[in-house]
């Protein structure tokens, strides 16, 4: 993504901001509130058109597409929320994340051939894969509405990670988490990222730092740092984009620093 | 039937479901079904169909002629119930549709030496959905009220072509419709299974009923497969569903053209059955009993379009003869009927806001809820 421009009106949410995703690395995207975090993703999942710069993947130009065609190419999102259907089960839900491995047309499913429903016993196979990986299966059959919000946010990654992406965004996935199932979610972001490319908007810092690879900072829609999570660390203007609005998170983040770093050593 | 109707309506506000039952095992029946969607489908259809007949031989003409009516609301109802429950795409259109249906059926019918109906079906069929597709992709860009005014639009503007083209479409008088006559065999089949005569009237309500069995067969098909489930997903959560791959228009215009296709079938049945095409039949009142068919019945699912479609074909005859026994003459016992819709439209949202179909469904999944909790604590 390079020198992403978008405004609202008279409001410059992003501003000629560039970002490098690595192929199986996880990349942090951090800053206050109102940086432009959210908005990156729109960008990132065609939610939101850029008004200048080009964003590309493995050689493609992206900046044109729709998000259904983006999420055809692999490039999956969980939503700041969740974002269930309500009126689908869990494992229906996870069922339309594998939309764009279905294989069945409309001729066949009018028909009830066989094609249709052995395409429909593929995708439950893969959905009912998708919930087990992260503990989910025993709410196959239940509607969304009535589980406990952690386990809700569980459904909506498998949802995301049931299509395989090659590129997996995800907006604020620890929010209204207890300590125990972040630090579930870290690991399993790290098991994840030899297998994609990720993508991570997160205020919890110690998550961010003892997960992400690289981090891009945000501030007023400009970037302020990109690099290494200790060169961002070190970072004085970090630093100072934190101090103006939140001191614990900038705090938090330095005290981690070390600890994680060992963490990390140690699982490579 | 059971096996046609949808899982489309969410439990959500009931506190009961909230603990609806995750294992599968509550789920296996005590009647051991196929594996397969087709054969399970056919099998309903199967025992349908023979209910049908059963119900067509041992009620009079009189009744036949009513559940040809019936047959015709009910195959339009089916596609409007998949369009506005499955889809969330309300169409105030549909009776519009119908139209074009039936005046393709009518048109064909007046041929010389006229196509074999299974054809003419198919013609209006097929023109009808096209209609339905340039409507559909006007109307994949709306939302709300606007697309219930632009679908009301088509509902108050296209008859008014029936008038523009008076030499093809007869104007106000509208077109009579040449019903096709009845083959030999129909007789000799009739005879054979009830030794009754095979009138005019029954092979029209035979008619009627085929073209029902076969419009919620592949509805059903539709409604069970990736077809509906995707639908469903469009209805919940766009910005999710397009997230997941899904390209919004397309699944909209689908659901269109399919709910479409079926108000055309509707109205080439109408057509034959009351033998006339013309303007005063195809007006917003018509759209509009199709959408109160849908409610009552339960939004998105087949067996409350049918049960809905049976309300609006039976209830204006029971309360006018109710009123007669109580007394009233004719004009006054008539004109009981739509105060009797009114009556019975606004029970149906105060008891059951989930319309007959999604109120049982309820009820079932509370129980199960509760079940489940017992054998929790009994552990
Ligand atoms: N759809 C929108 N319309 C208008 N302004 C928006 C819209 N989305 C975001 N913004 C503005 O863009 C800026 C960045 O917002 P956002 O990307 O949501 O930040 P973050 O996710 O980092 O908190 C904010 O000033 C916000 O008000
Ligand atoms: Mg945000």
């Amino acid at each position: 993504m390079t020198d992403v421009s978008v405004a609202f009106g008279g409001v410059t949410a992003l501003s000629e901001v560039s970002l490098v995703v690595e192929p199986g690395q996880v990349h942090g995207l951090i800053g206050p509130n109102g940086a432009g975090k959210t908005t990156l993703f729109n960008v990132a999942c065609g939610i939101v058109r850029a008004d200048s710069g080009s964003i590309t993947w493995r050689d493609r130009q992206l900046r044109r597409l729709r998000p259904d065609q983006l999420a055809r190419l692999g490039i999956a999102r969980t939503l700041q929320g969740v974002g269930l259907f309500a009126g689908l089960t869990v494992l229906e839900n996870v069922m339309i994340g594998a939309h764009r491995h279905a294989r069945a047309g409309f001729a066949s499913a009018l028909f009830a051939l066989p094609r249709s429903d052995k395409d429909e016993r593929e995708l439950r196979t893969r959905a009912t894969a998708a919930l087990a990986d992260l503990g989910a299966e025993h709410y196959a059959d239940r509607y969304p509405g009535s589980l406990p919000y952690p386990v809700q946010k569980r459904v909506a990654l498998a949802r995301a990670l049931v299509s395989s992406p090659d590129l997996l965004l995800l907006d604020e996935p620890a929010s209204g988490l207890a300590e125990d199932e972040m630090r579930e979610l870290g690991e399993l972001i790290r098991t994840l990222s030899g297998r994609m490319s990720v993508l991570l908007v997160e205020h919890h810092m110690d998550l961010v730092m003892s997960v992400c690879d690289r981090v891009t900072v945000l501030d007023s829609g400009r970037l302020i740092a990109s690099g290494t999570t200790e060169e961002v660390q070190a970072d004085p203007a970090v630093t100072a984009a934190y101090l103006g609005e939140d001191v614990d998170v900038a705090h938090d983040a330095a005290e981690l620093h070390s600890g994680d770093h060992s963490e990390r050593a140690h699982r490579a | 039937m059971s096996d046609l109707q949808t899982q489309g309506q969410p439990p959500a506000g009931n506190p009961a479901t909230a603990a609806a039952p995750a294992s599968t095992s509550s789920r296996t029946s005590r009647i051991p079904l196929p594996e397969s969607t087709l054969l399970r489908h056919l099998l309903a259809v199967l025992v349908c169909a023979v209910a049908a007949v059963v119900l067509l031989e041992i009620t009079d003409p009189f009744r036949n002629s009513q559940l040809a009516t019936l047959s015709y609301y009910a195959i339009a109802a089916g596609g409007l119930t998949v369009l506005t429950g499955l889809n969330g795409q309300i169409s105030l259109g549909h009776g519009a549709l119908m139209a074009v249906g039936a005046y393709t059926t009518g048109l064909f019918l007046s041929a010389d030496e006229p196509l074999p109906l299974p054809l003419i079906f198919l013609a209006a069929v097929v023109v009808t959905s096209l209609v339905g597709a340039l409507v559909g992709a006007a109307a994949s860009r709306l939302h709300g009220p606007y697309l219930a005014g632009a679908t009301l639009a088509l509902a108050v503007g296209l008859p008014g072509l029936a008038l523009k083209f008076k030499e093809t479409l007869g104007g106000d008088q509208g077109l009579r419709v040449r019903a096709p006559r009845a083959p030999d065999w129909f007789g000799e089949a009739i005879k054979a299974v009830s030794g009754n005569p095979a009138s005019a009237t029954k092979w029209l309500a035979y008619v009627g009923a085929i073209a029902l069995l076969i419009t919620y067969f592949l509805l059903a098909n539709l409604v069970r497969s990736r077809i509906g489930r995707t639908w469903r997903a469009v209805r919940d959560n766009d910005v999710a569903a397009e997230l997941a791959g899904i390209r919004l228009g397309s699944w909209r215009v689908l659901a269109f053209v399919v709910s479409a296709a079926c108000a055309g079938l509707g109205g080439a049945v109408l057509a034959i059955v009351v033998r006339l095409a013309a303007p005063s039949a195809f007006t917003l009142v018509l759209s509009l009993a199709l959408l109160t068919a849908i409610v009552l019945g339960g939004l998105g699912s087949l067996l409350g379009a049918l049960i809905g479609s049976a309300l609006l074909v039976f209830l204006p005859q029971l309360t006018t003869d109710l009123g007669s026994a109580a007394g009233l003459d004719g004009t006054e016992a008539a004109q009981l009927a739509p105060f009797v819709y009114g009556v019975v439209l606004v029970v149906a949202m105060i008891f059951a806001p989930a319309g007959f179909v999604g109120t049982i469904r309820l009820r079932w999944l509370a129980r199960r809820a509760k079940r489940a909790i017992a054998r929790e604590s009994g552990r």
